[in-house]
């Protein structure tokens, strides 16, 4: 499935970006609903954090407009065996602090990513081996078969050797070790893109200049850039209609008739890559927060069943996504590698079938659980949950929903806060945009060893689809590793692992006075960004 | 004065007994300047309606908004019944997942009383309490317990309840907190406010403590608790209702105010502030009704005790006037 | 009167030290610090390691005293939420936090004391009548609501004003400030606003009352007695003996606006320290609440004891009396 590119072409300078802008030329303001946690690209795998980064580091691959994987920092790469990768680095490219790259940089971000409090271990995990045939060839050498190598090294971003062990920054920091000695790299930029970190105050505005000894030739014609978080939706709309930014995101589905009535902004919409789901924890004997004691109702599938069957996706699409939703069947989007749309049949909405469900597993009358839900994550993540908590109620299930800001979200459902959620919604975007990273990461038994099934935060747990996982990984033959893919698919389908929602869209609002693209995994590449003169 | 603060809904009996306490009452300023002031009329029967009407909301509400069961998403962002698309059903319209605007608004505003009458109640016994203390014994005691209103006082309200609630935030897991969140609420606001009723209690006792009557029970060798209960108290309690008034507005304020930056009561039992800011996502769409409605009833509450509030220190304090 | 002084320093010294042990009861009780600095598999052994290392084995006392040694440096440690050192948040905070309470303080103070003279003077006039009700209104008004109508109407309407942010500051080095240029200016006005009508109908309020108490005074009566001109009695005599009351109101006011600030901050996104604790309460990042606590807390006791010794220089009185 191709994703698509929207680009506004609309001439003519907007009158309204000339009333309350004090904007100069080339000059793009632009928001997003929180700051990029850290300026370090192996602290921490988000999309938006590295989406951001990726405007001033850069991997060996990369994504254009279109999604479509094109080179980097490598020119070019084959396959000399299933194993065996071999990446041409670019000459002349200069890091913004005036240092060359060279093979010894990609050899250095490869480990300084496997370093103890690396974000991206699963990324660089994929790796075995780097070895340098000279400064502009590298050979990389896999554990197992990985076709999606390409595409991963695309948020693999580069740091230069020199400059990191000038600054002590050797060894990745999370966003937590921010300001310790160590953790330079999370204050600090130096990277080989398009633009260069001026000034950075977090939470309040981070300033990006262009570089000019870019080795590319990017499309934009933006100097300046001044990004500025803004968390709440009301104030960012009202900043986009008032003409102070350019770009506003995400901007809430119901904004969207407001912003295309008012003068010089549209609203940019399409399918997102990121699916929408629900998890239900099926691994601990006792559910925590719940009525349900001494067992776990999630470990039987008729209970699983009867969550599935309980939620109206078709209403949660038209009343609270204003119908800008695709309800789903599977965990992927169709913008993924290996999406197949005659497995995308989601569960049927019938509540009677719920009921009887619940009964027949020993819950006539239903029990309560604990739900938890971000509330500044998703497009419309609380209100989702709240929806759900009130379908599931008519069914009996009484629902105990914690909607918390995402860090908060975070720190206790993910694998640092001990999976300590019995209920929870998330969301993945696959950032090789590929089945496998959602299978290895999210669907797969948790594999401490292996570094696998580390969001799999409900402990969701078969065998066959491990195997299907590892020949989905190495099988390069499309029709087999499809096959295979189906197979996994439908096993999770039958099994109700998990209760996927919908893909959400994409929703930005964009000012006349820019044109940008929009890609389908919600990342804003300034070197997409055209500013109308 | 005890008497004077009386509920004036007693006015609707006839009186017996003259010169019985209702009778008094009648004859009192109080009552003699109530009636004459229309707005200060309304301004009681619109509290007293609200407050009747948060009381009963479950029986008077079209509708149990916390019943998840009986929501329907089908009918969410309804405009009011008056308006094109209205369901009559639904008279000041449906929010995003379907509830009742006016059923929330009346379960909202039981909310804010709640926490606001809770709150005065309690600020009430802390400053009261402290205020007769510091004021009876007077010396290092009554010295250190102004000392700490003094610093009390000059940490404005709203930031105390927000530390107060920040700590507790802190010390109690995230579930336990929403289910306590209420009484979080209450006392950090209860704890930001008790420092106006001891300042008060406490002059008021001083001059009361050199009277007469106090110094003749403290000669018949009646226990200072019981001076202080039966003697002074009733004596102090005009301006404490007064204040205690006007802070109930300002307790319903900050208890909005909280909810509105998102550290007050949860959404899963919505007060009048956390509706205003769920509403406030609304703004910009079109479904205004979501965000204006309990903004209105909120500024009508707030504004009618007010009314009370002022009128009633007027009264109680003529020489202001 | 210096003994006056000292003693009022040495009250403010006292003030500090409290709320020092306010803020450092919130590291000790709320989280464990170690919790937010190491991975869920380090090792018992780890952590006891740590914990001697940052010296949190010592006596409660001698953390304590390091503490407020500290916070005297200003050194609160790093933001759990922001990954940076409190200091510099705040430092970067400030000024914005700043230049909108005095801008409002000066409009709540510029507009409310004449408003509140004039009312006390004028009671019966219907102009009186009228700002007492509007003032009323204020009072009734939460200051999230104003701020949402104003940027509903002058920002999304009318489109005149920034709804949010400081527009473009100036960097000078050890400040930032957006008084220099137009967006700047701009972008202060709805804030400014929102801000400062709570403050004012409560100055009103406060005014008008004081006044009134002291044209009650038996002075003002001999005063008209003898025949005076009202004016002269009202300005020359009633206005000067309502200065202290309405410094004391001041100070408190200030302070009150530094507070509220808060609130206007969250609505307008204004990058100051109100927004700073406000994210950091809902997310429980206790190093940023206790410099806030610390520093609010030090610009109170300041604008304390400044008002303290104005009493002194204005009312003679108390000079003797000390």
């Amino acid at each position: 499935m191709k994703t698509k590119l929207r680009s506004l072409a609309l001439a003519g300078a907007a009158a309204a970006a000339l009333l309350a802008s004090a904007a100069s030329a080339q000059e793009f303001r632009y928001a997003f609903q929180a700051d990029a946690q850290s300026l370090d690209p192996h602290g921490l795998n988000e999309t938006f954090t590295l989406g951001f980064l990726g405007n001033v580091y850069e991997g060996l691959t990369t994504y254009d407009a279109d999604m479509n994987l094109v080179p980097a920092l490598a020119t070019k790469w084959e396959v000399v065996d299933p194993t065996t990768w071999r990446f041409e680095l670019r000459k002349g490219v200069r890091f913004q602090e005036g240092q060359d790259f060279a093979a010894d940089d990609v050899i250095f971000t490869w480990k300084r990513a496997t370093s103890k409090e690396s974000g991206q271990k699963a990324r660089a995990s994929l790796i075995k081996d780097i070895r340098k045939i000279d400064d502009y060839t590298i050979e990389i050498t896999t554990p197992g078969p990985v076709p999606t190598l390409a595409r991963e090294l695309a948020w693999l971003y580069i740091m230069d050797k020199e400059w990191s062990t000038e600054h002590n920054a050797t060894e990745a920091a999370t966003p937590a070790q921010a300001g310790r000695e160590n953790a330079y790299a999370t204050t600090h930029a130096n990277g080989t893109g398009p633009f260069i970190v001026v000034s950075r105050e977090p939470d309040v505005k981070t300033v990006l200049k262009r570089n000019p000894n870019y080795w590319g030739q990017p499309k934009t014609n933006v100097q300046k850039v001044i990004f500025t978080p803004i968390s709440q939706a009301a104030t960012r709309v009202a900043a986009l209609l008032s003409g102070q930014i350019d770009l506003a995101y995400p901007v809430p589905v119901q904004d969207w008739k407001r912003i295309n009535a008012a003068p010089g902004v549209t609203a940019l919409t399409g399918p997102e890559a990121r699916t929408i789901f629900l998890g239900l924890d099926q691994w601990r004997d006792e559910l925590t927060n719940s009525s349900v004691k001494g067992k776990n109702p999630f470990k039987d599938v008729r209970v699983r069943a009867a969550f599935a069957h309980a939620i109206d996706l078709n209403a949660i699409r038209d009343k609270i996504m204003r119908g800008a939703s695709w309800p789903s069947g599977l965990m992927w989007a169709p913008q993924v590698n290996g999406y197949n749309p005659k497995m995308n049949t989601p569960y049927k909405y019938d509540p009677a079938l719920s009921r009887k469900l619940l009964a027949e597993a020993g819950y006539p009358d239903g029990f309560t659980v604990g739900m938890d839900c971000p509330n500044n994550r998703y497009v419309n993540d609380e209100k989702i949950c709240q929806a759900v908590a009130s379908m599931l109620a008519r069914v009996g299930i009484k629902v105990d929903l914690l909607a918390q800001p995402k860090s908060k979200f975070f720190a206790k459902v993910l694998a640092s806060g001990g999976y300590d959620t019995p209920f929870y919604l998330l969301g993945w975007t696959p950032g090789s945009m590929d089945v496998h990273n959602v299978l290895s990461n999210l669907i797969v038994c948790r594999d401490k060893e292996r570094n696998r099934g580390k969001y799999n935060l409900g402990g969701y747990c078969n065998k066959r689809v491990d195997e299907l996982t590892d020949l989905i990984a190495a099988e390069t033959d499309p029709a087999r590793r499809q096959a295979y893919i189906d197979e996994a698919a439908a096993i999770l389908q039958k099994e109700y692992g998990y209760i996927p929602l919908h893909q959400q869209p994409l929703s930005w609002g964009v000012s006349e006075r820019v044109s940008v693209a929009q890609r389908a995994d919600n990342v804003l590449d300034l070197r997409n960004v055209v500013v109308k003169e | 004065m005890s008497d004077e603060t009386a509920l004036p809904e007693a006015a609707g009996r006839p009186d017996e007994r003259p010169p019985s306490a209702l009778a008094r009452f009648l004859d009192s300023d109080l009552w003699w300047s109530f009636r004459r002031s229309p707005l200060v009329i309304t301004a009681f029967l619109v509290t007293v309606l609200m407050i009747g009407a948060a009381t009963f909301a479950p029986w008077v509400a079209p509708h149990d908004p916390f019943d998840l069961a009986s929501l329907d998403l089908m009918d969410s962002l309804l405009p009011p019944a008056w308006l094109e698309g209205g369901d009559p059903r639904y008279l000041l319209g449906t929010d995003d997942q379907g509830r009742d605007i006016l059923s929330t608004i009346l379960y909202g505003a039981r909310i804010s009383l709640l926490v606001g009458f809770l709150s005065v109640i309690l600020a009430m016994l802390i400053g009261v309490t402290i205020g007769l203390v510091a004021g009876y014994a007077g010396g290092v005691t009554d010295a250190v317990l102004m000392r700490i209103a003094d610093i009390q006082l000059t940490f404005p309200a709203i930031l105390i309840a927000l530390l107060v609630d920040g700590v507790m935030r802190g010390i109690l897991p995230p579930e336990a907190h929403e289910e306590v969140a209420l009484f979080v609420l209450v006392l950090a606001i209860a704890l930001s406010s008790w420092v106006q009723y001891a300042r008060t209690v406490r002059s008021s006792t001083m001059v009361e403590k050199r009277k007469e009557y106090v110094q003749a029970a403290q000669v018949i060798g009646l226990p200072s608790a019981r001076i202080l209960v039966r003697h002074i108290l009733p004596n102090v309690m005009g301006p404490v209702l007064v204040i205690a008034t006007i802070q109930l507005a300002l307790a319903i304020i900050i208890e909005a105010t909280l909810s509105f930056l998102g550290v007050g009561v949860p959404p899963t039992s919505p007060s009048l502030g956390t509706l205003i800011r769920i509403g406030n996502d609304y703004l910009f769409s079109g479904e205004w009704w979501i965000t204006v409605f309990p903004g209105l009833a909120l500024i009508i509450l707030v504004l009618a005790v007010n009314l009370l509030g002022d009128w009633l220190r007027d009264v109680l304090n003529p020489k202001l006037r | 009167m210096l003994l006056y002084i000292i003693r009022r320093l040495v009250q403010s010294v006292l003030v500090m030290l409290t709320v020092a042990l306010i803020a450092f009861t919130l590291f000790q009780f709320v989280g464990d610090p170690i919790n937010n600095m190491v991975d869920q598999d380090t090792t018992l052994a780890e952590r006891e390691r740590i914990r001697k290392e940052l010296g949190l084995d010592d006596p409660v006392i001698v953390q304590f005293w390091r503490f407020v040694e500290n916070a005297a440096r200003g050194e609160f440690g790093v933001s759990y939420r922001l990954k940076k050192p409190v200091a510099e948040l705040i430092a970067e905070r400030f000024p914005a936090t700043l230049e909108l309470s005095i801008i409002s303080a000066i409009l709540a103070l510029g507009i409310g004391i004449p408003m509140g003279v004039y009312t006390a003077l004028n009671r019966e006039r219907w102009t009186a009548k009228l700002f007492m009700t509007l003032s009323l209104i204020g009072v009734s008004l939460p200051t999230f609501l104003i701020g949402i109508f104003l940027i509903l109407i002058f920002g999304v309407q009318l489109r005149w004003l920034p709804t949010f942010g400081r527009g473009e500051v100036v960097d000078l080095g050890w400040w930032t400030t957006g008084l220099l240029t137009a967006s700047g200016l701009k972008s202060l006005i709805m804030p400014s606003i929102t801000l400062a009508v709570f403050q004012m109908t409560l100055i009103v309020r406060l005014v008008r009352a004081e006044m009134l108490e002291v044209l009650r005074t038996d002075y003002i009566r001999f005063a008209r007695a003898r025949g005076l001109k009202d004016r002269a009695i009202h300005f020359g005599h009633a206005l000067k003996n309502t200065l202290v009351p309405v410094i004391t109101i001041i100070g408190l006011q200030v302070g009150a606006i530094i507070a509220f600030a808060i609130i206007t901050e969250s609505v307008f996104q204004w990058p100051g320290m109100g927004l700073l604790f406000v994210q950091a309460i809902s997310e429980v990042d206790i190093p940023v609440m206790a410099a806030y606590l610390m520093l609010i807390a030090f610009v109170f006791v300041v604008i304390n004891l400044v008002v303290d010794i104005l009493y002194v220089v204005i009312d003679p009185r108390l000079r003797t009396e000390s």
